[in-house]
């Protein structure tokens, strides 16, 4: 089955760029695994030529220029010539300016371009649109092409990958973008997954040693995180076969119930591609590490707090979960490598780390694969359904509802069809998930 | 790609519009080795085949054949445009561009505004026009002026009107150079008021530019290159004040001053015009700066502005570029942003800059800027790739800010001297169609302004109890 993506804004295309590249770089000899990661994300011409299931979306042609040339030059893969749409006048970081007139304005043409890529499918897995939320094309014309999908495609599993900006400086409006695209968005998806640019970034840092970090390095561990999610991998339930639907398989483990579909990327080892030849890895030792890393909430094994635990049952009977410990609805485990099928992943089937409502038989889902990922001899990846998100989404809703209360800025919504009382419903509507996250 | 028009007013205004074609020329001579019409190009100029008598444009992507730039150049004296007309840059603009007149406002907003604002209204119109249909996307109208005489302030504000009429859609980009308190002219106090009125409502965001302002940086810099420590000299090619390199040989006695405003111009649409990591379109300055829409007045200040090229010294660090950005004596008003309050700030910067460097200097410079309790991390930031002609990297900063209540204040001071003994008066009154109600509008809209900064400036330093939360009812 295959999954088309839909790639939108400057974020969104070049996230996807490195998605795409990491995806058809990944030293996959095993054929039955190269055909099943091509199926899945590449569509193969005659001449054995790869071309990314993929549709391009931006309001303006820069981004969309470099991506596609950064494609066509790794002589891998490319994109489709014609699989892309741009305009020339970006949408200014403003929300309403993406959702209300932009999208609507283009709405045929962007559901022609997915249209067309859909049809390219033999059996459609579902649909990833890759978006930031800060801006104002990612984020506005983001939500309002979701929407469409969804439409179009009601049974679709839709998926949302989203990077979340900075906490500082990347556009001042940003937090009342998040808020608007994450309320509508919430409606809309089976599930939302979120890269927080902050977190990424202090990985390439600490773990990755760049000194001059810039956005094609942290675009390049989301892509790393991300692949290691949705390259083929063998479930329970697929007696040795690769799975069949990534996506679907993802969302019916993980977003169990529709109150709860923020999810986050936890991903061990992490290092300079340098170090790796040098490095030994134990299935017990990187598990441990991950485990503490989950419910912790620390998304590097460096600087893990080892004093987290989760509660005893009397604890939790008084509600008197520690601050710190990072309560789960579900998690997805997916490990790729050597030995994997000796890992011993008991750790993570502790009902302590779970909610009273699911049992952890249920919570917990647990992916292999034999194959060696991106040169790691070793690796594991936690999809988690989470508490992970609650801190940073609710700063978030509180800075906008801040500025919101001196109404600073709303006049440049309210010019483009946004009024105030729009931005009050998708305040209630996230204080809804907030309280719904932390009431776990 | 999107396409600018620049629209230069009055003398002021048109000086300072030919540093900045001279200096983008250059700019684009510098990094366009091909000699093709491309897509950077096409941003503020337009190809044009002169042996076909149509004019027509060439497309993007053929050889250069005749650049003319996308602006309207007005004056209501012939001096200064004549005198472009015979100089290096006659090529670049062509007769349908450019109105004059012979008689000049007499330093009189209403003869200006209102006469020969409804004169050549018309007139105006169809080159405005001319100008927007041959842009594919026409993004941003950049108005260049100055504040104290009368046709600048005057028909520039008047223009200004018009482009609000004509093009609600396209962003409207002010320059406004603010005379000196010592200015030669003694009614720029009511010409500068009359034309703040306008500025303040139909203006998307106004960049003020203090003439003193530039004067002092002039003068600072041409005393660090005369007298200054031994060895230590201005760079030969550095782009600030000097115009070398540029298409002008003999420097003009106002060139230095004017080729400042010309590099804010040139920095602001750095992004426009050419690639980069975080793109910062023209379109995202007011929705990022501009939290309400009166108080869109951006102080800029740019650095590197005092440049040596001395090897005793140690070459100054990008670090050390960030921290100019905020100090006084790089402002382009007299004004002192660190001891203001921010309402936010945008940094846009050229070249060889990481994300990294940016959120360090942030992260830096943070704590010794106050800003407004709702807008802590009022940050933009804009990275383009191609660094101006003779530096490695360049910052411009734009900077909504309390700090510009005190120039104001002073403005209106000076307003109400003259005011107040109804001082030349009868000249703005003979004018037909100019009421006194005209003065007491322009006079209150000014103070509300001031009233409002004021009650921003009120909250600094308190603390801001954070607005209580929507519970949800369980």
């Amino acid at each position: 089955m295959s999954v088309v993506t839909v790639q939108l804004g400057q974020c969104g295309n070049q996230v996807g760029q490195e998605l795409f590249d990491v995806l058809c770089s990944d030293e996959g000899h095993r054929t039955t695994y190269r055909a099943a990661s091509c199926e899945r994300f590449f569509h193969q011409n005659t001449h054995g030529d790869l071309r990314a299931r993929a549709v391009l979306i931006d309001m303006e042609p820069k981004v969309i220029n470099q991506s596609m040339t950064k494609a066509a030059k790794s002589g891998r893969w490319r994109y489709g010539d014609t699989s892309y749409f741009s305009q020339k006048q970006g949408s200014g970081n403003n929300w309403a300016n993406g959702y209300c007139v932009h999208g609507p304005r283009h709405r045929e043409v962007v559901e022609e371009l997915v249209r067309r890529e859909v049809e390219c499918c033999d059996r459609l897995a579902g649909l990833m649109a890759m978006m930031s939320v800060a801006g104002g094309t990612g984020s506005g014309v983001g939500t309002y092409v979701t929407q469409c999908l969804r439409d179009i495609y009601p049974k679709a599993f839709i998926l949302n990958h989203l990077t979340w900006p900075y906490g500082t400086g990347e556009v001042i409006v940003q937090n009342y973008n998040s808020v608007l695209t994450l309320a509508h968005l919430y409606q809309l998806s089976d599930a939302i997954l979120v890269h927080e640019n902050d977190t990424v970034h202090r990985i390439c840092s600490q773990l990755l040693n760049i000194k001059h970090i810039s956005f094609s390095d942290v675009n390049r561990v989301i892509a790393h995180q991300l692949g290691s999610v949705l390259q083929p991998a063998l479930t329970a339930d697929s007696y040795g076969v690769y799975s069949r639907n990534p996506l679907g398989e993802m969302v019916s483990a993980l977003a169990c119930h529709p109150e709860y579909k923020l999810l986050s990327v936890f991903t061990i080892p992490q290092m300079p591609s340098s170090s790796i030849a040098y490095s030994t890895f134990s299935w017990p030792g990187l598990l441990k590490h991950l485990r503490q890393m989950l419910i912790s909430n620390s998304k590097m094994e460096e600087g893990i707090d080892w004093q987290v635990h989760p509660p005893t049952s009397s604890e939790k009977t008084r509600s008197l979960t520690g601050a710190n410990f990072n309560t789960s609805v579900a998690n997805l485990l997916i490990l790729r490598g050597k030995d994997v099928y000796s890992a011993e992943t008991g750790g993570f089937e502790d009902p302590a780390l779970y909610t009273s409502w699911l049992s952890s038989a249920e919570a917990f889902n647990l992916w292999k694969s034999p194959v060696l990922f991106n040169k790691y001899e070793k690796s594991a990846t936690l999809v988690s359904n989470s508490q992970a998100l609650l801190r940073p989404l609710d700063n978030m809703v509180g800075k906008a509802w801040n500025m919101f209360a001196s109404r600073a800025y709303i006049h440049q919504y309210i010019k483009f069809g946004i009024s105030e009382e729009d931005f009050l419903d998708s305040f209630t509507s996230l204080e809804q998930v907030i309280s719904s996250y932390s009431q776990m | 790609m999107t396409q600018s028009v620049v629209v230069q007013v009055g003398q002021c205004g048109n000086q300072v519009g030919c540093r900045f074609w001279d200096l983008a020329l250059r700019e684009h001579a510098h990094v366009n080795k091909k000699g093709l019409y491309d897509e950077a190009l096409s941003s503020f100029f337009r190809n044009v085949d002169s042996r076909k008598s149509d004019g027509r444009a060439c497309g993007i992507g053929g050889r250069i054949q005749h650049l003319k730039a996308r602006a309207v150049l007005v004056d209501m004296e012939e001096g200064v445009v004549k005198e472009i007309l015979q100089g290096p840059l006659r090529e670049v603009f062509d007769s349908t561009q450019l109105l004059t007149d012979v008689s000049g406002s007499g330093n009189n907003w209403a003869v200006g505004y209102v006469t020969y604002g409804s004169a050549y209204r018309e007139q105006i119109v169809d080159k405005l026009r001319k100008a927007a249909e041959h842009c594919d996307c026409l993004q941003c109208f950049f108005l260049i002026h100055s504040m104290g005489g009368g046709t600048g302030s005057g028909l520039g504000t008047r223009v200004l009107n018009l482009l609000e009429e004509e093009f609600p859609e396209v962003c409207r980009i002010v320059t406004s150079i603010y005379p000196s308190a010592e200015d030669d002219v003694i009614t720029s106090p009511y010409n500068s008021v009359l034309a703040m009125k306008e500025l303040t409502e139909h203006a998307d965001c106004v960049l003020p530019v203090e003439n003193q302002s530039l004067v002092d940086i002039v003068n600072k810099i041409k005393h660090m290159s005369h007298g200054g420590k031994p060895g230590s000299t201005i760079k030969t090619n550095c782009t600030v004040i000097s115009g070398q390199g540029g298409l002008t040989g003999a420097e003009k006695p106002f060139d230095a001053m004017n080729n400042i405003v010309a590099n804010l111009l040139l920095n602001m649409t750095s992004s426009a015009r050419f690639d980069g990591s975080l793109n910062m379109d023209l379109n995202e300055i007011a929705m990022n700066l501009v939290p309400f829409p009166r108080l869109h007045y951006l102080v800029p200040s740019l650095t590197p502005l005092y440049t040596l090229a001395d090897v005793s010294v140690p070459t100054r660090r990008l670090d050390q570029m960030f921290s100019d950005a905020f100090s006084k004596d790089h402002q382009l008003i007299r004004a002192d942003p660190k001891h203001s309050l921010y309402l936010a700030c945008a940094l846009m910067v050229r070249g060889q800059v990481q994300v990294s460097d940016l959120r360090r200097n942030i992260e830096r410079l943070k704590p010794s800027l106050p800003f407004v309790s709702w807008n802590q991390e009022g940050w933009k930031t804009g990275l383009c790739s191609v660094p101006p002609v003779g530096h490695s990297h360049s910052l411009l900063a734009l900077a909504n800010n309390t700090c510009v209540k005190p120039t104001f204040m002073e403005l209106r001071e000076r307003f109400t001297k003259l005011y107040k003994k109804k001082a030349h008066l009868h000249h703005y009154l003979h004018v037909e169609g100019m009421e006194q109600s005209c003065f007491s509008e322009a006079i209150s809209s000014l103070s509300s302004l001031i009233e409002e900064y004021h009650s921003l400036d009120a909250t600094k330093g308190k603390l801001m109890p954070d607005a209580p939360r929507l519970s949800i009812a369980r």
